[in-house]
């Protein structure tokens, strides 16, 4: 499944998306980057409520499909534009961590 | 070992938001050189760690990636206060980050201990006083 498929089927926003196509392969969910870089697989959705700049560092870094915002958590707009840059797929889901990862795990 | 490739960056350790990019330019440049994704998956969290600690903790430093055709080194220089016990700062969990910066979602004390997770080899040279050399090196098999 791709990213914006999940995006349509779990009922998130698109916050950018700019590898639409990417392929999907998990989920991961934490907030504690270190512990997000040592532990999330390649191709994983990373579930977390951090929104500042250093997120799209570590989903590139880390090479996860694409970032999911939970609890309607929303990004500055200098982070959304240097997800977009950096070609990482950001989106947002208005429910707790918990129900994102159920909607995901049902999609997917 | 006739032919090898060095990338050099300062790392700026008042821009704690900037953090991040020196790690991502090496990706991109061994994505260049044809470097298997899962090798640069382990240099550039590895290196992005130990820019994260240099900005945290040293006040910036020196970060060099040396491609050479058996292995990729990275070498993280600083003049930081250096640590003062380092088997305490290897375990999991251990961090003496402060509060800022772990409301950014770092200083779980996974910094350390991700940089050997991802490595081949670490050796950690530190005086306390003048500063922290860490060097990491990750086989290319």
């Amino acid at each position: 499944m791709t990213v914006k498929e999940l995006c349509g089927k779990c009922g998130f926003s698109a916050v950018t998306l700019p590898q639409e196509d990417r392929e999907i392969k998990g989920c991961y969910i934490g907030d504690l980057l270190s512990w997000v870089m040592g532990r999330a697989q390649e191709d994983n959705v990373w579930i977390t409520i951090m929104s500042n700049i250093n997120i799209v560092a570590v989903a590139s870094l880390a090479d996860v499909s694409c970032v999911v915002l939970a609890e309607g958590v929303t990004l500055e707009d200098d982070v959304r534009k240097t997800a977009e840059a950096k070609g990482v797929n950001i989106l947002s889901s208005p429910l707790p961590s918990y129900e994102t990862a159920k909607a995901v795990w049902e999609n997917i | 070992m006739s032919e090898c490739l060095t990338f050099h960056y300062d790392v700026d350790g008042e821009d704690f938001t900037s953090a991040g990019q020196a790690s991502v330019q090496v990706k991109k440049n061994l994505r260049r050189l044809g470097i298997p994704p899962e090798i640069i998956r382990q240099v550039s969290i590895a290196m992005y760690e130990g820019e994260i600690n240099m900005v945290i903790h040293a006040g910036g430093g020196n970060a060099d990636v040396i491609v050479y055709e058996d292995r990729i080194e990275i070498i993280l220089a600083d003049k930081g206060p250096g640590i003062k016990d380092v088997a305490l700062a290897m375990q999991e969990g251990y961090s003496t980050a402060p509060d800022s910066v772990r409301s950014l979602g770092f200083g779980a004390g996974m910094g350390l201990p991700n940089m050997k997770r991802y490595t081949d080899e670490m050796t950690i040279d530190t005086v306390v006083g003048e500063g922290t050399t860490i060097k990491m090196v990750v086989k290319l098999r």
